[in-house]
């Protein structure tokens, strides 16, 4: 079974990662772009077929390791 | 005074810190390997050195915060055991859990490789008692995420309670404003613990221990730990 694990930053926090990709897209002529925050994906494969287990065990990677929760928000794709 | 320092995968800094460490104490440090489970029996001081562990994969730090040494680490730091992260170790504090907030990118997104001067913010704990008060030190910095963030809520506990330890500021001692290389809030470059026993910083200390490569203005850290215990 796929799973996929997206982490974002959490609104207010400052990015300045994505701020120097929004300059780079603007510079590039993509037009309309109002602002950029990057974040990361994490595709994740189980070996069982039982996505509450799989779900279970996500928020677990996603509370110890995946995401700092102090500055990451973190979304389940099952 | 004991000390031990925990090598991790990608650390770099540990034969600095052992320098200083021998320097300070007479002794040679232990040197921990993250794999560890135990931390020698006696330990009064564990350093996490500075480097890239892990080569910084998913966030600096983090996974060493995971590492097997660490439980060991915390359990010595619940005891009121000394420890000392710099740089990459500061990271490591972070994500632990032993010290609040996180070291984001520095604002202006480039690695910062200098010598920077520091405002002492204490010297009544085991790490400063050899400065003094509000004493201006210039140790040097090397570091690509060391912007300190934390919510407002910790910022503030930070502040009531004298956990800012160390602030960037000038050659004349004025805190912040173009002295702040990477962005973080109120100018900080290292924390203690509620308990005073943790010091997590970004600067390197351990590199200023000899004339010879133009300082000694942190040796009086390792000169305080030494006499702490």
């Amino acid at each position: 079974m796929k799973a996929r694990v997206v982490v974002t930053l959490k609104s207010g926090i400052l990015d300045p990662q994505g701020k120097a990709i929004e300059g780079a897209l603007k510079s590039l002529g993509v037009e309309g772009v109002a602002s950029v925050r990057q974040g990361k994906v994490f595709d994740v494969e189980f070996a069982g077929g039982d996505a509450n287990a799989a779900k279970a065990q996500l928020q677990t990677a996603c509370e110890k390791l995946l995401a700092n929760t102090v500055i990451e928000n973190y979304r389940i794709e099952l | 005074m004991k000390t031990a320092v925990v090598v991790f995968p990608g650390s770099n800094r540990e034969g600095d810190m052992a320098r200083a460490l021998k320097q300070a104490t007479g002794r040679e440090p232990t040197m921990l390997w993250h794999a560890d489970h135990e931390l020698p029996a006696g330990t009064d001081l564990v350093v996490l050195p500075g480097g890239f562990s892990y080569g910084d994969y998913l966030r600096c730090g983090a996974i060493a915060g995971r590492a097997a040494i660490m439980d060991a680490v915390r359990a010595h730091a619940t005891r009121g055991g000394l420890v000392l992260g710099v740089c990459n170790g500061f990271q490591i504090l972070c994500e632990s859990g032993l010290l609040p907030g996180v070291l984001m990118r520095n604002a202006n997104l480039r690695f910062v490789c200098r010598m920077q001067h520091l405002k002492v913010e204490r010297n009544d704990t085991a790490f400063t008692r050899h400065y003094a008060r509000g004493q201006t030190i210039e140790v040097c910095i090397a570091h690509g995420e060391g912007n300190y963030e934390a919510d407002d809520a910790t910022i503030e506990r930070l502040e009531g309670e004298g956990l800012v330890a160390f602030r960037y500021c000038d050659s004349a001692g004025n805190v912040g404003g173009d002295a702040n290389p990477n962005g973080s809030r109120n100018d900080i470059a290292g924390i203690y613990s509620e308990k005073r026993n943790v010091l997590g910083l970004m600067p390197h200390p351990e590199n200023l221990i000899d004339p010879l490569v133009g300082g000694t203005d942190g040796r009086a850290l390792f000169e305080s730990l030494a006499s702490a215990a």
